[in-house]
């Protein structure tokens, strides 16, 4: 198949798992891949298997339904449980933990919960059912955020008035600001996601090389741009070189997709934002700007929801950046698994619990 | 209080845990636990297969198929699995208010075909109507006794190290077929779901080769559920080669696009089959002239360790295969 198999070779893979053990030599070096994504690509085509024992790769907060906290998760709960509202979601977020119930539980007990691929889905379900509110749960990174956008605008010229977001979207940059800043976490590069960056470029995270002389790169998705990417980054690493190198230039321009960050700064505005498990980062979030707050559904229709409950052993906030691994976790395989998770890491396909647990059990 | 979840349904673990836990605990017997595709049992000197199954696709119609042709197809290929010629059928309908009448002569016609072509006879059946909204236009049942001729055994218990794993063609077919059409993916492509008979296939194997050990459809759940199925059953472990497993290039590019794994989605006319590597390339020769079979491949094999399945990929690396959690793609079949 043309654009996939391509990047699945393996004599260009071995020849660059060469390439990365000769570079790497005996040094011990720690790499982050930042994005979920990466963290399932490189279990499911088996590159750790192909990399030195000494290159050790972290899995970082780039899943979005694990970094947003258990109280959305409980608003959002509290909303279906209003009589009429529907609520629309990506999939992923059904099945993850609130406090004490989850949006699959309250779906079994009879809420209205439809689960779309496309934000415009959610519009036509509004469209449809005009005596409902619909309130779509507007999570995920910087990918996902000129999608909700783009429906919020539709829906503004379309006067579709029962339409809402509950708004919980997050700002990668930011979030690697506070990673670098963590003390215990000792990362020497970064595995930037291709995603993200297609929307807001690479200059983003240039402030990363500059001011914390730590590099990164930008990486596809395929098992050969990861390999790639590694490649490039190791060689960074023992050159002791900092740059924010592009390794997905099919896809990413150093300006990024001037077009939809427009479509953000126009739909959204900057805010701060709580990360589950790394707490409140300065302006890692968005919030609706003033010209489209009629379709904030807080604001629009406030709703109580119950205290916030963690699980005390859950490890997912050290997991997300890093500081431990899945298999450090007491919960892990044994009280947390994918059919009764605990924690989101174990929910979401990008978990980087799930992947671990999916994948990484040998 | 605990409730039954969509994904309870999927085929994955915890409808395995639902099954194992809630039914088995009740019904053990020596017919109903080896929890084959159908139940296997003796009337005098004469062996019989005996299976059922609901069907509850969304949408009812889908490139390939549609409920009505499923229903006797997926009934067939149970019997078929267990090495059974499928004879006799039940048929109960369940029918929502409103139902066009049109539709379901559609789906009748559809059965009708499918049922000559099968060989199979619908000879009892039951009709009930409920209001609307308390069943998705329409559910069917459908039970198939068969025969089995020759004393014939496929179980899991003949699997030994080093066996062949084959497979008549390409995976995920029919799973991505539904889901293009229940989401209306605006994609202009010819897939199609694999929805066929696959007794005229298992009855040529059957007859060429006693090394044929156990069979199943990789249906909900999709190869890898089955395979592993198979690990959980044996203590084996199973190696496969991801360039072996033969997939459509739509089905890949769907998946990317959806994020699901090939290995799990669900296929209706594709049988998993274990073979003694004596008989293996005797197997796959008499597959492969069959009109089902043309895409054969062996696509790994029976190990001593890991008790895994394993996926060896396409770069050379190495992953476990694990069973579904949760729900991948609900109601496709």
């Amino acid at each position: 198949m043309k654009y996939i198999d391509e990047f699945r070779n393996n004599q260009l893979a071995q020849n660059l798992a060469k390439k990365i053990d000769r570079t790497v030599g005996k040094r011990k070096i720690v790499l982050m891949e930042v994005c979920g994504t990466h963290t399932v690509a490189i279990f499911r085509s088996g590159i750790k298997s192909l990399l030195p024992e000494n290159l050790h790769l972290l899995s970082g907060p780039g899943c979005p339904v694990c970094v947003t906290p258990n109280y959305y998760l409980d608003k959002a709960i509290a909303y279906a449980r209003l009589k009429d509202v529907i609520i629309v979601t990506f999939g992923d977020m059904l099945r993850v933990p609130g406090s004490s119930s989850s949006l699959e539980k309250e779906k079994a007990d009879g809420a209205d919960i439809r689960v779309v691929y496309s934000t415009l889905e959610a519009l036509e379900i509004a469209e449809n059912n005009p005596k409902k509110k619909i309130v779509f749960l507007a999570v995920g990174f910087e990918t996902t955020s000129p999608t909700i956008a783009a429906a919020i605008v539709q829906a503004k010229k379309k006067n579709i008035k029962n339409f809402y977001v509950l708004c919980g979207h997050k700002i990668v940059p930011p979030a690697l600001e506070a990673l670098v800043n963590t003390k215990e976490l000792k990362v020497e590069g970064f595995l930037l996601p291709g995603h993200v960056s297609t929307i807001i470029g690479s200059r983003p995270y240039e402030f990363i090389a500059k001011k914390y002389k730590v590099p990164g790169v930008i990486v596809g998705f395929e098992p050969l741009d990861i390999l790639q990417g590694i490649y490039m980054l190791v060689k960074q690493v023992t050159n002791e070189e900092a740059k924010i190198e592009i390794q997905y230039t099919r896809s990413v321009q150093p300006e990024g997709n001037p077009k939809a960050v427009s479509l953000l700064n126009e739909v959204f505005a900057v805010t701060d934002s709580d990360w589950r498990g790394i707490g409140v980062i300065p302006k890692s979030g968005y919030q609706l700007s003033d010209k489209y707050r009629e379709f904030d559904i807080e604001e629009n229709l406030p709703v109580e929801a119950e205290r916030t409950k963690e699980n005390p052993g859950c490890l997912c906030g050290k997991v997300l950046q890093g500081l431990k691994t899945p298999f450090e976790c007491p919960l892990f395989a044994k009280v947390c698994t994918p059919e009764k998770p605990v924690g989101a890491c174990m929910v979401s396909s990008e978990g980087t619990c799930a992947a671990y647990y999916k994948y990484g059990r040998t | 209080m605990s409730k039954i979840l969509l994904a309870h349904g999927s085929g994955g673990k915890l409808m395995h845990n639902l099954i194992e836990q809630e039914i088995l605990k009740r019904f053990a017997n020596p017919f109903l636990s080896p929890l084959a595709d159908s139940a296997v049992f003796s009337i005098g000197k004469q062996k019989f297969a005996f299976t059922t199954d609901s069907y509850v696709v969304k949408p009812i119609f889908f490139p390939g198929g549609d409920i009505g042709k499923l229903a006797i197809y997926g009934t067939v290929n149970d019997l078929s699995m267990v090495g059974a010629e499928p004879l006799y059928l039940s048929c109960g309908v369940i029918l929502e208010e409103g139902l066009e009448t049109e539709i379901l002569d559609k789906i009748l016609a559809s059965m009708e075909a499918a049922g000559k072509n099968a060989n199979v006879k619908i000879v009892t059946g039951d009709t009930k109507v409920v209001e609307k909204n308390s069943a998705d236009k329409i559910f069917i049942n459908t039970a198939g006794v068969g025969i089995i001729k020759n004393n014939r055994v496929l179980s899991t218990d003949r699997i030994r190290k080093g066996d062949k794993i084959i497979i008549n063609g390409s995976i995920g077919d029919h799973g991505i077929a539904v889901m293009s059409e229940r989401m209306k993916l605006k994609v202009t492509f010819s897939l199609k779901s694999d929805c066929a008979p696959l007794w005229s296939l298992v009855e040529k194997i059957l007859g060429v080769s006693n090394g044929a050990k156990f069979m199943r459809d990789p249906t909900r759940g999709g190869l890898a559920t089955t395979l592993n199925e198979i690990v959980a059953r044996t203590n084996l472990g199973i190696l496969i080669r991801e360039e072996d497993i033969p997939v459509k290039d739509e089905v890949k590019g769907i998946s990317e696009l959806l994020g699901l794994d090939p290995l799990y989605v669900a296929n209706e006319g594709k049988a998993v089959i274990v073979v003694s590597p004596e008989a293996a390339e005797k197997v796959l020769r008499v597959m492969k002239k069959d009109k089902l079979g043309k895409e054969s491949r062996i696509i790994g094999e029976i190990v001593e360790t890991p008790e895994k399945v394993i996926l060896k990929t396409l770069i050379g690396g190495h992953r476990i295969v694990d069973m579904l959690t949760g729900e991948q793609l609900p109601r496709i079949c």
